[in-house]
This record gives structure tokens, C-alpha cells and sequence, in this order.
């Protein structure tokens, strides 16, 4: 395959950053995303030219990582993330546009990769539960109904990667916020801290800079974990009930 | 203190939006009940008008129900357009930095036009009030007194009509995404079969209204509706 490849290059947070166009021949359509710019970087090296920064970790979709807006979609078109994007999604002469995720909350370091540290000081606000640490407890000690504990699991997917707030028209990391509080407020052990933990996040979510969620649901869209757009109905629900209990 | 840490979010705001806006809906349901009476006739149509004025008489005063109401709609009109205008001035400066290509995968049009629809609907508004309720401008020079004459008058000529049949589109997709927000909001739609529900009904609902209130004007342009 032979791409033109359209990639956001920014020297470092302070300085401003342009659209730069590199030309990719001889691409393997079983490469993925990221090792086919691994073989742009080897090429930039060669050259003596500064090589494109981007994250990346475990590349195998599990860490969250990496993340980048594709020809407009966050992660490129498929539902998963960059690292798991292979080139055969693409169609050979095709010009792919590359640009880190966009927000204010997340500012950009250099080139593709973005300051995502937002997201760790709204887990700091609530995202955990109180437990006395030692032996571990009898299992069955504390019962979880079987439902409780499915939907606690499947939105405890969430790998923070971001791009929920990266496809949001608002820039919105209510679908985040949202995994979150459902994860926790679902299992019995997140309850005594239920009210607080959606009054705190949210305040947080807003200090940050992220905006308003208006439920366009483009975050549900781009999520590669599939993370589904009700746990901001959780969200707003948790919120409410903090409001009643005069939070 | 915590009290309003709660109410300071934007959550909250969303809270003000949803449900001012579901008092638009009940009125706008109303309203179109209203309009739809001229298909009964000047008599039944003057008469409803009419009978507005005398809700809850003698109990309140002439025009007191119609007021009470009138002031609960300015009071939801300035809490949706503040908290309106709060989010999207958030919004804006959550990505200062915009796209070069973006896509908006899964994403419904009037799910996009909710605040420029939202202002749309706010100049009709103004049109609507100085044509029918302040200024009672008859188009065509007719009679002001005669709530069934100035519409007729007014629907009569084509570009009103036009006006009136934009603003009702403008409508129909601000409720389209509007209803199912607002649940989402309320936090009604906790599951992917509510959320279905939601979203069929405010389709549903979007289009009674859109279609309803247009029914009349394109009534009288159609010469079904006549002096």
C-alpha cells in the first residue's frame, strides 16, 4: 500500500504546530496503525529528521494508551483502539489525516501525544472505594446480584484512553465519569461513598475545563470499549440523588 | 458548602435545561390543541381564545390563569437559555484547538443543531408574539380584535406561512433530541431498552407537534381554512 499520510507535528506545548505531509510506500495491509508509523519514524530517522512522537504501551488494546484522531474519528474507523487498527482498514493511495485528541483538558505535548493527566485527578476525586486492606474477605461475605455484577464489569472496561472526550462536540468526559460512577455504584462495596463521589467528580470534571454533555452520543460511537451512553444516564441520576441528599 | 457544589455543576445546568424544557413541551402540546380548533370554525376558535382569558374566574382574576402561566414560561425561558448559554460558552473553550477532519460517526443532524436551532427558534418567537400576542400585525391590513380573522389574514399570505412552517421544522428537530436529552438527563434512561423508548417517543412526539401546528397554516394557504 502507498499513503499519503497528513500528521499534526508540534515541537513542544509551548510552540505552535502545523499539519506536515509524509509520503508512506509499500505498507503492509496486515501492519497495524501504530507499526506503520513505526516504519514512517525508522524512514524519519534515516533521513536525520526528528521522528513523530506518539503513546503507545501494551499494543494490545488493553492499556488505553495510545489514541489518535484518524480522517476525523477517534481511533480511526474501526471500533477499537490505534494499536489494534490494522492498515487493511485503509484503501491503498488513500490520504490519512493524523492529529492528537483535541481538548483544552488535555493539552498537547509534543506532536500526537496529549497531557492526559485530567482524567487521573478526576479518578482521584472518587474513583476508588475505602476498604480496610489485610487478608483477603470470605467471598461470599458480600453478596452481588448477578446483573449488578455484569454491568459493573462491562463498563469497568473503560481504559481511560479518552476518546470520548476527543469525539465530543462539546468536549465532554461525561461518558468516562459516567464508566466510573456505574462501575463503583453498582457493587455494594461503592455505596457509602456513592454521593460524594459523583458530587466531587463532576466538580473536578468541570475545574478541568471539559464542557457540558449534551447526549449527541458521538462518545458511545468512538469508545473501543463500547461503553453505552446509559451510564450517563447513571451519571446524572447519581448526581441528582447527591443533589436530594444535599450534597 | 457542599450544598452548592452540587448545584454549581454542569450537571445541574443540564438539570435546568431538561426540565424547563419538558414545561415547553406541556405547552407547546397545549398551544397546538388551541390552534387546531380552527378546523371547528371562527366560533369554536374565537371561543377558546376567548375562554383563555376567563380560566379560573371568578376565582382569579380576568386573565390571572393565562398570566400565572405566562409567567412560569418566562421564568423556563430564562433558565434554558442561561443555562444554555453557560454550556455553550464551555463548550467552546473546551477545544479552542479545532479538528482539521472530523467525522461525526453515530451521531443523529438534530442531535448538532440544538443550540443554533435553539436560537431559530427564540427570533421565531419574537416574529410570533409581535404577529399574534404583542403587536397583532395584521398582514394584510384586516381586522387585530379577531383572533380567527388574524390568522387567516396572516397564513393567507404565503411568506408567513413559510416563516411559520421553517420554525416548525426548527421545532420538530429541537424536540427530536430535545425529549430524549431531557430523560437522559433526568437520568430516566438507565438501560439500552429506556433509552430506545426515550428516543422513539421524542420522535414520535417531534413530529405530532411539527405536523400539528403546521396543519393549519397549509390549511388556510390550501383555501380549507377560510374567512
Amino acid at each position: 500500500m502507498n499513503l499519503t499520510l497528513k500528521i499534526w507535528r508540534q515541537p513542544d506545548a509551548s510552540s505552535a504546530g502545523a499539519m506536515h505531509t509524509y509520503e508512506l510506500s509499500d505498507v503492509s495491509p496486515d501492519m497495524s496503525f501504530l507499526e506503520m508509523l513505526d516504519v514512517l519514524n525508522e524512514q524519519l530517522n534515516e533521513k536525520g529528521e526528528e521522528p513523530i512522537a506518539f503513546d503507545s504501551d501494551c499494543r494490545e488494546g488493553i492499556c488505553g494508551t495510545c489514541g489518535l484522531m484518524i480522517n476525523g474519528d477517534a481511533h480511526g474507523p474501526e471500533v477499537t483502539t490505534t494499536c489494534q487498527l490494522h492498515m487493511r482498514s485503509f484503501k491503498d493511495g488513500e490520504t490519512i489525516t493524523i492529529e492528537p485528541w483535541r481538548s483544552d483538558a488535555f493539552p498537547v505535548v509534543k506532536d500526537l501525544i496529549v497531557d492526559r493527566s485530567a482524567f487521573d485527578r478526576i479518578i482521584q476525586q472518587g474513583g476508588y472505594i475505602s476498604v480496610n486492606t489485610g487478608s483477603a474477605p470470605e467471598a461470599h461475605s458480600v453478596p452481588v446480584p448477578r446483573d449488578d455484577a455484569l454491568r459493573a464489569f462491562n463498563v469497568a472496561t473503560c481504559i481511560g484512553c479518552g476518546a470520548c472526550v476527543a469525539a465530543c462536540p462539546n468536549g465532554s468526559a461525561s461518558l468516562f465519569m459516567g464508566a466510573k460512577i456505574t462501575h463503583l455504584g453498582e457493587l455494594p462495596q461503592g455505596q457509602p461513598e456513592r454521593d460524594t463521589r459523583v458530587v466531587n467528580m463532576v466538580a473536578q470534571h468541570d475545574h478541568e475545563g471539559f464542557g457540558g454533555c449534551t447526549n449527541i452520543g458521538a462518545c458511545t460511537a468512538a469508545c473501543p470499549k463500547e461503553i453505552p451512553l446509559d451510564v450517563i444516564s447513571q451519571l446524572n441520576k447519581d448526581l441528582r440523588t447527591a443533589i436530594k441528599h444535599g450534597h | 458548602m457542599t450544598g452548592a457544589r452540587a448545584a454549581r455543576t454542569t450537571i445541574a445546568l443540564k438539570l435546568g435545561m431538561a426540565v424547563s424544557g419538558f414545561i415547553f413541551l406541556g405547552f407547546v402540546l397545549a398551544h397546538m390543541y388551541g390552534n387546531l380548533k380552527a378546523f371547528a370554525g371562527q366560533e369554536a376558535f374565537n371561543e377558546y381564545a376567548h375562554h383563555l382569558r376567563e380560566l379560573g374566574e371568578p376565582m382569579l382574576p380576568h386573565e390571572g390563569a393565562l398570566w400565572i402561566i405566562r409567567l412560569g414560561l418566562i421564568l423556563s425561558l430564562v433558565v434554558h437559555v442561561a443555562c444554555a448559554v453557560a454550556l455553550w460558552r464551555r463548550a467552546a473553550r473546551a477545544r479552542t484547538t479545532r479538528y482539521v477532519v472530523k467525522k461525526n460517526t453515530g451521531v443523529t443532524r438534530a442531535s448538532l443543531m440544538m443550540r443554533w436551532g435553539g436560537v431559530t427558534i427564540f427570533v421565531f418567537l419574537v416574529w410570533h408574539l409581535l404577529n399574534f400576542t404583542i403587536g397583532k400585525v395584521n398582514p394584510q391590513g384586516g381586522a387585530t380584535d379577531d383572533p380567527y380573522l388574524l390568522m387567516v389574514d396572516t397564513f393567507e399570505v404565503w411568506w408567513m406561512t413559510v416563516i411559520y412552517l421553517v420554525a416548525m421544522l426548527a421545532l420538530g428537530a429541537h424536540l427530536h433530541h430535545g425529549i430524549w436529552s431531557a430523560a437522559q438527563t433526568l437520568g430516566w434512561t438507565g438501560t439500552a431498552a429506556k433509552r430506545q423508548r426515550a428516543k422513539t417517543f421524542g420522535f414520535v412526539v417531534a413530529l405530532i407537534v411539527s405536523v400539528g401546528f403546521s396543519l393549519v397554516p397549509l390549511a388556510v394557504l390550501a383555501g380549507i381554512i377560510t374567512k
